[in-house]
């Protein structure tokens, strides 16, 4: 427990340190959710439309 | 290089590579944290705002990188026609821009207690300022054009016109007088941190490196489905068109 909130006070610097890392989190992880989602949307596209699209003559 | 340049490829090698690269980002980022959080030292001057370093350095780093692959892809896309480069440049850009700004908060976040202000108009925080709204310009101008083709060229001249800003920001702290601490890692006659420190900055930026090649690969992805199944529309399209015609003749 004293090691926590010795390790959250960061000595003093707290209200600067936490900021910059949980913006790094917010930035890397908002990047890397927003791109997935939206490869599955256009992957989930691809499947409706193909089972519509009538299959080419060989 | 021309033979990983197909977009058919791409999607095989990028299928395979994808799990590896985030893999190694999850495992790079976990051990480059525990490093900067724990097993660092405090600084002997900054006390532990100095872990501030350990991601404003990897990610202006990356914001560099970025704008430098994207003006590379950029010129290949202009001098070859190539699909795939214009495709990389765009996936590329909003990724480079949030590592900008990550880089600009971060650095505003630490220069308060550090320096005694959050911002100074000095030449390297204003050449960096300028490469954010480099990658928002870029972004905007893609997208101002109803023809895609078209606006990919004009974005291309833009990103191209824009590397001049690069060695700016490189060198901005030598050429000038500034606030900014001058290069302390990428210099002649090696480092001048102490490996404690290093490690776990050089081991963030591999991982800020690897998370960025997973997700501008998924980016990538994304786009060349996309373009995909807009060629498949046009390909009914001109079926039921010609369908059409043929019933008229």
């Amino acid at each position: 427990m004293d090691f926590a909130t010795h390790f959250l006070a960061m000595g003093g610097y707290a209200r600067y340190v936490w900021p910059a890392y949980g913006l790094a989190v917010l930035v890397l992880g908002g990047m890397g959710l927003w791109a997935w989602r939206q490869y599955r949307r256009q992957q989930r596209q691809w499947a409706a439309e193909a089972q519509m699209r009538p299959r080419r003559r060989q | 290089m021309h033979r990983f340049a197909n977009p058919a490829r791409f999607m095989r090698l990028s299928e395979r590579l994808l799990p590896w690269c985030a893999a190694l980002a999850a495992l790079t980022l976990a051990v480059g944290l525990w490093g900067a959080l724990f097993t660092a030292p405090p600084d002997y001057q900054q006390g532990e705002a100095v872990r501030i370093m350990f991601v404003h350095v990897p990610a202006a780093w990356m914001a560099s990188f970025t704008y430098f692959l994207m003006a590379v892809a950029s010129a290949v896309a202009l001098i070859w026609r190539h699909p795939l480069a214009d495709i990389a440049a765009q996936s590329a850009a909003p990724l480079g821009a949030g590592f900008t700004l990550l880089c600009l908060v971060t650095g505003s976040l630490w220069g308060e207690p550090m320096w005694g202000t959050w911002w100074v108009w000095d030449a390297r925080l204003t050449s960096v300022l300028v490469l954010f709204f480099l990658y928002v310009g870029y972004i905007a101008l893609v997208n101002a054009f109803d023809d895609p083709t078209r606006g990919a060229r004009a974005g291309a001249v833009l990103a191209l016109v824009g590397i001049v800003n690069l060695p700016i920001i490189k060198f901005s702290v030598d050429w000038w007088n500034t606030l900014h601490q001058p290069a302390s890692v990428f210099r002649l006659g090696g480092p001048t941190i102490d490996s404690s420190m290093l490690w776990p900055l050089l081991t963030m930026a591999v991982g800020f490196m690897f998370y960025f090649a997973a997700v501008l690969m998924v980016r990538m992805r994304t786009a060349i489905l996309n373009a995909r199944l807009r060629a498949a529309r046009l390909g009914e399209a001109d079926a039921l068109n010609a369908a059409a015609m043929g019933s008229f003749s």
